[in-house]
């Protein structure tokens, strides 16, 4: 079934065509004196500098904009390291050396005296051909050495795109690990009073840019995820009134019916193939875990009985899955194998544990805890041991992984007052628990989805 | 809870609405289907002294007036009360007079819950008064069931009192 309120294509949005290749890197690389260790909980923030990246046009005319893109690509980097908690963005105006560019050694000196660890020399240079080249090097100012360097060569627009890469070529090759600045974040957009709100499905970098709306509020959407390739996401829609899984095309902006069942379809997944979808179907008021075959629409239930089973989230391997049941009297958390067999409970504490979801790292599993009116963002090992409470508040709820499984992102909500209805706000915190921030959308948010890396 | 315990919990609560039922005819109290929270919102039953014949026949409002459209529930709870069970039975009686007229049961929560379990909930609590609507020999093919979970609550209030009031089925007629 074709979905009428679909909005404008959004073609192109997710198939960048971007050449990025090791630059210069040399080629037995020096022991790193600069490197992040992000397990460390009372890790300082390493101090960086990212100067603008020097601008450079092969048709003269676009030189002005080159000069602001290398200004703009900078700041994206900058905004990237500060938020991730890791890094300390130095500010521009301390700066001693200017004119820095990537085919010569800044002075090192100028660098150390301020106080940078690191330092990231970039350039952008508009080609002949209407694209543009970026390139940098991060330099160990301590060790006097360059740690990376990456060229690119891509269109204008997607200069912002290239600051993520940048960014997170920085971040994997002074912590170890893959970055996840170049991801997108697809959520909630609510709007309207708190007796009818409108909920629109949105989507926007991880950084806040770029934001789109893909549903126009007619109908609500929640609890949008995305398949594995980033192309489709799959949702909850109450079109005409029935609520149901659909899945909706980035590409081309279509919307698909999931199956034409009876009951109401909630609480969709895709299975890390992208061949699956796991969800919750509802019949006769009961509601038990499903799986549907993409390729053949074949549906199989995988729990039964009487109790509310929901919330499924597979493995990365794909060979598990975690849900969330009250077939124990509360919520808890159980993990079966993909056939359904197996089950398993896995939390045992006091209150209750809800919306698992597995790290991409197969390490960890994200939850919701609830107890004595506060909501929590917590993590477990699969196996149920090493629990960890990362956020407290009136309403932490739903959460969603990085692709590196480092950073959880979530949406808080605030009481309602005086009959004014609560904010939601997504908000994102480490695996740590420190470097809890808020998320910045335009309005109310709920909902989130972090899409895996763009590449 | 097993499916039998429920089952017990249900007969306990369908005789102890009986004998509610019993009492209120006794009483001078014009039938009405004023929910047990606090605060009446705006579209709430309309007072008694309304008159009933004000309303279209077999429409919304004379839903509201005559049978009552709503029943509350218990913190995670999908249970009628005997003050559920007694609109439903009001209601029943309006679908019997109108048996061309289909309804819809909404389940809503309140917004202690997360998103998924409580649209779940939702619809477990509307499936509760399907069930005791079709017990009362209410045809099953006259009530559709939707669960809204806690998206759509009737009070926007974060104290007991609103969610008290959120947690509800509310009876549309189509």
């Amino acid at each position: 079934m074709a979905h009428p309120h679909t909005s404008s294509r959004l073609a192109g949005l997710l198939c960048l065509v971007i050449l990025a290749v090791a630059w210069l890197v040399p080629a037995h690389p020096a022991r790193a004196n600069l490197v992040v260790d992000i397990n460390n909980p009372t890790f300082e923030p390493i101090p960086v500098a990212v100067p603008s990246f020097s601008a450079q046009s092969q048709v003269p005319s676009r030189l002005a904009e080159m000069t602001q893109m290398g200004d703009d690509i900078a700041g994206v980097v900058a905004a990237d390291l500060e938020r991730s908690g890791l890094f300390r963005p130095l500010p521009q105006k301390s700066f001693v050396e200017q004119g820095l560019v990537p085919e010569r050694r800044p002075r090192f000196p100028d660098w150390k005296a301020i106080g940078a660890q690191g330092l990231v020399v970039g350039s952008v240079n508009f080609l002949a051909d209407g694209r543009i080249e970026v390139l940098f090097r991060l330099w160990d100012v301590y060790g006097q050495q360059q740690m990376t360097g990456v060229k690119y060569e891509t269109t204008p627009d997607n200069w912002r795109q290239i600051a993520h890469r940048v960014a997170d070529a920085i971040y994997q090759r002074l912590t170890g690990e893959e970055g996840y600045f170049d991801t997108r974040v697809v959520f909630v957009a609510e709007s309207g009073p708190g007796t009818n709100r409108v909920k629109r499905l949105a989507i926007m970098d991880q950084d806040g840019a770029n934001l789109k709306y893909l549903t126009k509020g007619d109908f609500l959407a929640l609890t949008p995820r995305f398949s594995p390739n980033s192309q489709e996401i799959t949702y909850l829609s109450y079109f005409n009134n029935k609520p149901r899984v659909y899945i909706y095309d980035l590409e081309t902006g279509r919307q698909e019916l999931l199956g034409d069942f009876q009951g109401m379809t909630f609480a969709p997944r895709f299975s890390p193939d992208g061949n699956q979808v796991v969800m919750s179907m509802e019949k006769n008021g009961n509601s038990d875990i499903y799986i549907m075959d993409l390729r053949t629409r074949k549906i199989r239930q995988l729990t039964d009985g009487p109790d509310i089973d929901t919330a499924p989230s597979f493995s990365p391997d794909g060979q598990f899955i975690a849900f969330e049941s009250d077939r124990g009297g509360g919520q808890q958390i159980y993990v079966m194998r993909a056939d359904g067999s197996n089950v398993k409970r896995i939390s045992f504490g006091k209150g209750r544990y809800k919306t698992p979801v597995w790290s991409p790292r197969g390490d960890l599993i994200a939850f919701t805890y609830t107890s004595g009116g506060v909501f929590k963002i917590g993590v477990m090992r699969p196996d149920g041991t090493g629990e960890r409470m990362l956020t407290e508040s009136f309403l932490d709820e739903g959460p969603t992984w990085a692709p590196n499984g480092r950073v959880i992102m979530f949406f808080r909500g605030y009481p309602s007052r005086g009959g004014h209805v609560g904010k939601d706000e997504l908000w994102s915190v480490d695996l740590t628990g420190r470097n809890l921030r808020r998320v910045p959308t335009p309005g109310d948010a709920s909902d989130p989805a972090w899409s895996p890396l763009l590449r | 809870m097993s499916s039998h315990a429920l089952r017990m919990k249900f007969i306990v609560l369908a005789a102890a609405t009986l004998a509610i039922a019993a009492c209120e005819k006794k009483s001078e109290q014009p039938i009405s289907s004023a929910p047990p929270p606090p605060q009446q919102s705006s579209n709430a039953a309309p007072q008694a002294n309304v008159n009933e014949q004000m309303y279209a026949p077999g429409s919304q409002e004379e839903l509201e007036a005559t049978a009552g459209s709503r029943i509350y529930f218990a913190y995670d709870d999908y249970s009628l009360d005997a003050r559920a069970q007694a609109t439903l039975q009001k209601q029943a009686e309006w679908m019997r007079k109108y048996p061309n007229k289909s309804v819809v049961i909404e389940g809503h929560c309140d917004e202690r819950g997360t998103r998924e379990y409580n649209l779940a909930l939702g619809a477990r609590r509307a499936e509760s008064a399907k069930r005791y609507l079709v017990s009362l020999g209410i045809d099953e093919g006259r009530i559709n069931t939707i669960s809204y979970g806690k998206e759509r609550p009737e009070v926007v209030g974060s104290n007991e009192a609103a969610w008290a009031q959120n947690r509800r089925d509310v009876t549309v007629v189509q």
